[in-house]
């Protein structure tokens, strides 16, 4: 094994409360000369404030299209451990939960075959296995088959879906968050492994309005569950954090969106009108002993999150209010089917689906999926008088 | 033959008895401090929760010390959050304890739980990107340790969401964060007119342009850059190697603030740019850091008990916003892509 590398400037991020990210690479480096290379590559990235990773790089396993992202140093001469430095994505289980036994066998597998270095995850969900060679890629992927674990998701196709920890440990799951992830992921293996799309498209699946996994934002197809009854209150529970000092008036009375919630001194009674509740869930947060979500729980479904490029940043606008969610999900997979076939067709090449609707409109959307045309799907009507008719709706 | 499309593991065999035995009849929880929660099943049995941040990035050692961890305390079950921080599921109360002092003793301080700043989401950076503008993990270890006394307490107003993105293709979750920070380019790319015919496909460059700025140059096989039009986004790097846009004199970071993805009290929100540009200044970024402690600290003192970052600035207005920060209001900070005139003010409604 050649000299460890010297870096100055790395060394620097040793200290500090934080755990420190070099001292991860350094553990790497006393075993592994791509590790240390990558500290060296680092390091001259420091000094020049400029990525040493060339552009790109298309390698794969037997079978899959998508999965591992290559990646080739433009140093290679002087760190010839990174001459082939390639990301695997590994489908995680939905949720993040792990079993020792289960996860020491993918570490064994990564530390033999790979640099040893991971993420802890990758933003989309992924197990992030960081730097093999490509002759490395088939062996890592039999060697985990053989284990259990299947690659995630890259490119032009569906993204591996990841949920928040729902009912597994969460008392505001409204929905059954990592049974749904679990599902989809399988009933869409081909879809995942084969991109075969104009772009990527992503799932998140998110157990209420607080949105644990961001599913509005960073992902094209957001499931959040919701309730259609009224919220359950516990009086006792509602004295007792009056009684412990809490303000009831300064943060749920007075924060409450549309004013349906209130609070009467006299009596310690709290009361809520459920018919303007909007559900957004702070009342529950800030007295979770007291509140309670209601009995009959779906999904709202909303569609087009996506990051700014190309037409600006979306967040995912609601497109089915509430959808029942019971095994075997059916009724939400006939829409990902519908919506999958008409982005198909239509999509041009790297268009996110929520452009695409942009671009068409939801008019065109609603007809290729059958949903209605509802209220809840704006904000407000359209403020200009530019609106189209089909030949079928006007006088002939 | 390989065997493939089977899928991850099963999530019930990754978790514990209690945890399946309470499936979906939790019946509420509570903070205990900064790195603990409970979750109290109308069994009423209790799954306690230590969680504390990770650097994300972790060689297999550190993973194994952390199954070596659950083994001797959660009968070998964990988790990660959806901001990379562990959570250590632990049924006995007395391991809690054991399991903190052990953990800090690793290096990974328990906290990240209620009114505090949590684990911050990040990229990948020169550490394994082709685009990036900043390094991530770097930016990320500075600023956590100049803030970690909010990751350790609860003395914010409500829970504060940091996040990075090393481009402006905005992985992660910079877009509806409470202070982002997104690596920018300052220079048009550079088209390597000789590179060009060979590696890329020139309709899907043209197209990659948001700003209509790239036209193809037949004659030579090429394209050519209106450099008036271009602000520099680098997705035409994306698409072809042959228009590098790095330019280490120019690249920095931006840092937007007042994002939300929950949608208690108020929708979700994205984020706003505060901040144009900051250089890069490996490998701890003082000027940045500086910057982001300047933001966090201003909205800890002025903000009302329970109002997020973005809350904040729609009660006390854009206006005040840069008075109470110091920081300078610039032409960079009115909109001129796709859809600005939303964000202009259509009224005579304002503070001095």
């Amino acid at each position: 094994m050649p000299e460890t590398r010297k870096t100055p400037m790395l060394d620097q991020l040793l200290d500090g409360p934080f755990p420190s990210f070099v001292k991860e690479i350094k553990k790497g480096a006393e075993k592994n000369d791509a590790c240390n290379d990558l500290l060296g590559q680092l390091e001259l990235s420091y000094e020049e404030k400029i990525t040493h990773w060339k552009h790109g790089g298309i390698v794969g396993v037997t079978g899959y299209g998508g999965g591992v992202i290559g990646r080739y140093s433009d140093v290679p001469e002087k760190f010839p451990g990174l001459t082939e430095f390639h990301t695997m994505r590994i489908n995680q289980p939905a949720g993040w939960f792990y079993k020792t036994d289960r996860l020491r066998k993918l570490l064994d597998i990564w530390e033999k075959r790979g640099s040893g270095l991971t993420n802890f995850h990758g933003a989309t969900g992924d197990i992030i296995l960081l730097g093999t060679h490509t002759d490395q890629l088939q062996p890592v992927v039999d060697d985990l088959a053989h284990e259990g674990w299947d690659l995630g998701g890259s490119g032009s196709d569906l993204r591996t879906p990841s949920a928040c920890v729902g009912p597994a440990r969460c008392e505001w799951a409204c929905i059954d968050t990592l049974d749904i992830c679990d599902t989809l992921t399988r009933r869409y293996q081909n879809e995942l492994h084969r991109p075969m799309w104009p772009y990527k498209f992503k799932i998140k699946v998110s157990g209420c309005a607080n949105d644990g996994v961001a599913a509005k934002a960073r992902a094209d197809f957001s499931i959040i569950g919701t309730w259609k009854d009224n919220i359950q209150i516990n009086r006792t529970e509602v004295i007792n954090y009056v009684n412990a000092g809490f303000d009831i008036i300064g943060q749920v009375v007075d924060k409450c969106p549309t004013k349906c919630i209130s609070y009467n001194p006299v009596t310690k009674s709290l009361s809520i009108d459920n018919s303007n509740c909007v559900r957004c869930h702070n009342c529950i947060n800030k007295m979770p002993k007291a509140l309670r979500q209601g009995k009959i729980t779906g999904a709202t479904i909303l569609i087009g999150g996506h990051a700014p490029i190309l037409q600006s940043a979306f967040m995912s606008w609601v497109i089915v209010p509430f959808m029942e969610m019971k095994p075997p999900y059916d009724e939400v997979s006939e829409l990902l089917e519908k919506i999958w076939e008409w982005w198909d067709e239509n999509g041009k090449m790297r268009e996110r689906v929520g452009e695409l609707i942009y671009r068409l409109g939801m008019r065109s959307f609603l007809k290729a999926t059958g949903l209605p045309a509802v209220p809840q799907m704006v904000l407000h009507p359209r403020t200009n008088p530019f609106y189209f008719w089909d030949k079928e709706e006007v006088n002939q | 033959m390989v065997k493939t499309d089977f899928g991850p593991p099963k999530y019930l065999d990754m978790m514990s008895d209690l945890c399946k035995r309470n499936y979906g009849k939790w019946k509420y929880h509570e903070v205990l401090d900064t790195g603990t929660l409970v979750h109290v099943a109308e069994s009423g049995e209790k799954l306690y929760t230590v969680r504390a941040a990770t650097p994300r990035l972790m060689h297999v050692d550190t993973l194994r010390a952390f199954c070596d961890l659950a083994d001797k305390y959660c009968g070998g079950f964990f988790r990660f959050t959806s901001r990379h921080s562990i959570e250590f599921l632990v049924e006995d109360e007395a391991n809690i304890e054991p399991l903190k002092a052990e953990l800090h003793a690793m290096g990974y301080t328990p906290g990240g739980v209620g009114n505090t700043i949590s684990n911050m989401l990040h990229t990948q950076g020169w550490i394994h990107c082709h685009t990036p503008a900043i390094d991530a993990s770097g930016i990320v270890k500075s600023v956590m340790d100049e803030v970690f006394e909010y990751y350790k307490e609860a003395k914010l107003p409500a829970r504060l969401r940091l996040a990075l993105a090393c481009c402006l293709n905005m992985c992660g979750a910079v877009h509806c964060s409470d202070v982002a920070i997104v690596g920018v380019h300052r220079v048009p790319p550079k088209v390597d007119d000789e590179k060009i015919s060979k590696m890329c496909e020139i309709p899907n460059v043209v197209a990659a342009c948001p700003t209509r700025a790239i036209r193809p140059e037949p004659a030579k096989k090429s394209v050519v850059v209106n450099e008036e039009r271009c602000m520099y986004c680098g997705n035409c790097y994306t698409m072809c190697p042959a228009m590098p846009i790095f330019d280490p004199k120019n690249d920095g970071a931006a840092i937007f603030v007042g994002g939300k993805v929950s949608d208690a009290r108020h929708p979700a929100m994205f984020s706003k740019l505060a901040v144009p540009y900051i250089p890069n200044e490996p490998p701890r970024w003082p000027t940045l850091v500086k910057t982001v402690r300047l933001l966090i600290d201003v909205y800890a003192k002025d903000a009302k008990e329970g109002e997020r970052y973005g809350e904040w600035i729609n009660r006390i207005g854009w206006e005040k916003f840069f008075k109470v920060t110091g920081l300078p209001f610039t032409d960079k900070h009115i909109d001129d892509y796709i859809f600005s005139v939303p964000t202009f003010r259509s009224t005579a409604t304002f503070k001095w």
